[in-house]
Parts: C-alpha cells; sequence; structure tokens
C-alpha cells in the first residue's frame, strides 16, 4: 500500500499535500512576480522573502466574518464555492507526474478533466445567481458564457493530440510524447488551448466574470471569509492545474529536453514535471500583468470567429495528415 | 481581405511586444522605498509636526496673541492668555488637535515672535484619537527651533520685569513730550 505505484496512498497523500501547498504558495509567487514585473518588490515582509504571505491571507480570510446576506439564496450560495476547489482537486487526480506517480489512470483521462472542467462553470453560475445581487447576476452571466464557448475550442483543440497520441488516457499521452513534444506537431491546437485554458481557469486577460473595474467583484461581490477564500484557492488550484496539463498534453510531461535525464526516473520526471509547470504559471503571471481585459462581445466573437475555426481547420489538417501517413 | 488578416497578425504581435516588454522589467532595479527600514529625507522646512520654542534666554516666546489661531484654516488651535508677574504674556494653555492639522503652515507664517514651527517628523500616527490632541507640555522644546537668535521681548517696546520702556535692542528712551514745547 505505500509504494510509489499509481494510487496507492503514499501518492495520494502526497498528491494532495502538495497541490494544497503549492496553491498556497501560488497566491505568494503571483503576487511576487507581479510586482516584479511592475517595477514593486510584491509581499516581502512575512516570513523569509514574504513565503508565509499566504498563511497570514489565511489567518485572515478565516478570522472574518463569514456573513450570509439576508436577501440570498441559502443553500446555492453555500454550495458554489465549495465546488470550485472540489472540481479542481477532481482534475488532479488524472494528472500523470512522473512514471509510478499520480492517482489513478482513467482510459478516458482526458474526457474526465473536460467533464470536470464544464462543472467548473457551475461554482460561478450560482454563486452569481444565489447572491441575488445585479453585480454578482452580470458576473454569473458572463462566467456562463464564457466558460461554455470556450469550453468547446479547449475540447476541439485537444483532439489533434488524441488523434496523434491515438489514446483519451493522460498517461498514454505522455508516453507517446517520448520521442517528441507535441507542440510542434501541434503548434495551432496549442495556442488555442493556451487562450482557452486561460479563459476556462478565468483568470487575466479573460477575468470578464469578476472584471473589477467594471462589475465590482462579479459573481463573488458578496462573498466574505472562508468562502471567497474557496474561490480564492479554487481559482489557484485551478491555475496550477492548467499549468500541469499543458506540459502533460504538448511538452512532454515527465520527459526531460535534450535528454537532460538523471538519476531515478521517477526523481528525473517529477523535477522536470515541476519544472515545466512553474514556467508556464510564471508565463500566466506575465499575461496577468501584461495583457489588458477584452470587451465582453469582443471576446465573445474572438472566441466564435476566430478559435473555432482556427481548432477546427487544426482537427482537420492533423487528420488529414495521419490518414494519409497511415494508409 | 489580404489587409483584414495583417491588421489581426499586428493585432497578435503588438500582444506579443507587450509581453517581451513587461518581461524584461523583471531585469529592473524596483522602484519601492522600504519605508519603515529606509527612511526618506525630509528637508529642515518640510511642513510636519508643530512644535513651541524658547527664546535664547530659555524663556517661552508664544506671547498668546492668537494670530495662529486666527489663520488655522481648519480651526485645530486652542489657547488662553495669561500674565505672569513680570508682565510677560504665555499662554495658559496651547492645545493643537493633530487629527485636524492639516500641516498647512499658516500658523508658523502668523507667528510674529517664532514660537511655533513646524519640524520634518511626519510620524505622527496613535492607537487612541484622544492622543492625537497635544496640549503644550507635549509640544513645548527646550531649543529655539530654526531662529537661534530672536528674542522678542528684547526688540520689542514692551515693558517686562527688568526690562523698561526703550531699553530694547535698536531702540530710543521714550521721548520726553513735554520737552518738546516750543
Amino acid at each position: 500500500m505505500f509504494s510509489f505505484q499509481v494510487g496507492s496512498l503514499l501518492n495520494i497523500a502526497l498528491i494532495l499535500g502538495t497541490v494544497l501547498g503549492a496553491a498556497a504558495l501560488l497566491i505568494w509567487v503571483e503576487r511576487r512576480l507581479l510586482g516584479f514585473f511592475n517595477d514593486r518588490l510584491g509581499p516581502n515582509r512575512v516570513g523569509p522573502f514574504g513565503i508565509l504571505q499566504s498563511v497570514a491571507d489565511v489567518i485572515k480570510l478565516i478570522t472574518k466574518e463569514d456573513w450570509i446576506p439576508p436577501f440570498a439564496d441559502k443553500l446555492p450560495f453555500v454550495v458554489a464555492p465549495i465546488i470550485l476547489p472540489i472540481v479542481m482537486l477532481l482534475s488532479f487526480a488524472m494528472i500523470p507526474f512522473a512514471p509510478g506517480v499520480g492517482i489513478i489512470d482513467m482510459n478516458i483521462g482526458l474526457l474526465f478533466v473536460m467533464a470536470m472542467a464544464g462543472l467548473a462553470a457551475y461554482s460561478a453560475m450560482l454563486g452569481g445567481l444565489a447572491s441575488n445581487n445585479k453585480f454578482a447576476l452580470l458576473g454569473g452571466l458572463r462566467a456562463a458564457g464564457q466558460m461554455i464557448s470556450y469550453e468547446v475550442f479547449l475540447g476541439i483543440s485537444l483532439l489533434g493530440v488524441v488523434i496523434l497520441s491515438d489514446s483519451f488516457s493522460l498517461r498514454g499521452i505522455v508516453e507517446a510524447q517520448s520521442d517528441g513534444w507535441y507542440v510542434f506537431p501541434q503548434f495551432i491546437g496549442f495556442m488555442v488551448f493556451m487562450v482557452a485554458a486561460l479563459a476556462e481557469s478565468h483568470r487575466w486577460p479573460f477575468d470578464l466574470p469578476e472584471g473589477e473595474a467594471e462589475i465590482i467583484s462579479g459573481f463573488n461581490t458578496e462573498y466574505s471569509g472562508m468562502k471567497f477564500g474557496l474561490f480564492f484557492v479554487g481559482e489557484y488550484i485551478g491555475m496550477l492545474f492548467m499549468a500541469c496539463l499543458i506540459p502533460v498534453l504538448f511538452f512532454g510531461g515527465w520527459h526531460a529536453p535534450f535528454g537532460l535525464e538523471f538519476g531515478n526516473e521517477i526523481i528525473s520526471g517529477l523535477f522536470w514535471m515541476a519544472a515545466k509547470t512553474s514556467v508556464f504559471i510564471g508565463f500566466f503571471v506575465l499575461v496577468r500583468a501584461a495583457l489588458a481585459r477584452p470587451r465582453y462581445d469582443q471576446l465573445m466573437s474572438y472566441g466564435w470567429l476566430v478559435m473555432l475555426p482556427l481548432s477546427l481547420l487544426n482537427l482537420l489538417i492533423t487528420g488529414a495528415i495521419v490518414l494519409m501517413q497511415g494508409s | 481581405m489580404l489587409k483584414g488578416l495583417l491588421h489581426q497578425l499586428n493585432i497578435y504581435w503588438s500582444q506579443i511586444v507587450s509581453l517581451y516588454l513587461v518581461f524584461m522589467h523583471l531585469f529592473h532595479k524596483a522602484d519601492t522605498v522600504e519605508y519603515p527600514d529606509v527612511k526618506p529625507f525630509t528637508f529642515p522646512r518640510w511642513r510636519g509636526r508643530i512644535i513651541l520654542t524658547r527664546d535664547p534666554d530659555g524663556e517661552e516666546r508664544c506671547v498668546a496673541c492668537n494670530l495662529c489661531a486666527v489663520a488655522c484654516p481648519v480651526d485645530c488651535i486652542a489657547l488662553q492668555k495669561t500674565e505672569d508677574e513680570e508682565g510677560r504674556w504665555y499662554p495658559e494653555f496651547f492645545r493643537i488637535n493633530f487629527s485636524r492639522c492639516i500641516m498647512c503652515g499658516f500658523c508658523e507664517e502668523a507667528c510674529p515672535t517664532h514660537a511655533i514651527q513646524l519640524t520634518p517628523d511626519f510620524e505622527m500616527a496613535e492607537y487612541v484619537r484622544q492622543d492625537m490632541v497635544w496640549e503644550k507640555e507635549h509640544m513645548l522644546i527646550d531649543g529655539t527651533g530654526k531662529y537661534h537668535d530672536y528674542n522678542f521681548y528684547k526688540v520689542a517696546g514692551k515693558a517686562i520685569g527688568g526690562k523698561g520702556k526703550g531699553e530694547a535692542l535698536d531702540e530710543l528712551p521714550p521721548t520726553d513730550r513735554r520737552s518738546l514745547m516750543p
């Protein structure tokens, strides 16, 4: 039971602990990096380099009044923030971190991930609806439209990878990349997936459901205390998940670049997986610091008029090439 | 068609350029001054916390003329005049409510005796609101502040104990009006 194989108790405990710890650390990492991008220092007061900032944040959130507005719809209001972290943590069960490290290997892992990403939309939608507040409703509306429409390209852009690897299992996809990463044959798919992943985890510049400048804080306007904290943590787990999924699908997962493998294949795999994930987390923060938020109608028309044709074209060409090579 | 495509590509290019430019800020030095660790330099004429000074002889400079209280745009100064046995005027109490004070320095400009002066100290936060109200014993310092030699009663015509009329600096003895009779 306590050994390094997929689904062992040790694995589950380690992965859960690492993911939650990393998500908490991300709050600090993002604020610090944003600070550097803005020629500031970021939080550097709590602990060495400010690393304990998230601890201070959590203490503050826990001790805040956990208020349910009297005009809110109680049950959905309470359920909504719980959905997001649960769904995102369930998605993490699919990620193969290294050979023999992972929680479960489903042969339809990719479909499960898509399904969970679809469920995550309910969190923002229910939160916005149950708050019974005009701004929250607008935020929930935006979240529903944005997440449902970007889910389409998120799925279609991945089908190229599925065609190439002939597998829906994430571990199968990574193993199929041992002789070459999928970014190169699937570059358009990668670009579309990048944008769709940003929109899906509604991070900047696609944070229209929150959109501080326009609708206060969108769907979580009425939330305070640890309920807001759950939305917050869920968003960071979602960001971490997307930053793990991109290497798995397009950058060869645990495979080392240029044959730079060292030592045990598990240690080397974990190292390279963590390195690739960190790069994409850095990229997400960079995107947040650099790019401006689009208008909502521009977002939708961009999605349906540019992303959808691009991803369909990518799927068509990939399929045609694979068929021609196969025959 | 081609023009539209070029326009689209230009949009993507500008996004990539802004990503690059922001990324390069990672290697810039931060502009932050870490304030409690690094104190900013304040000039001697900085308008901060208000003090009451003494003249070179060590007596209170304030003569309780109320000009500062009149000049104060937010009415944060309150004082009451009284007189000692020598005839010197001084404030019985002198109270400044620093939660109202806007550090405009009008009181310093209005003061005829250089008694009230502003200092470069700006760290005046308190935990209790009432602690923002400062009395004379809190503000009165032992020195002369920014003006070292000025002594109001040495140049003013008013007679006080130990100095009669006409004994002040650059002052002639009082004229006997009757001696001017033709």
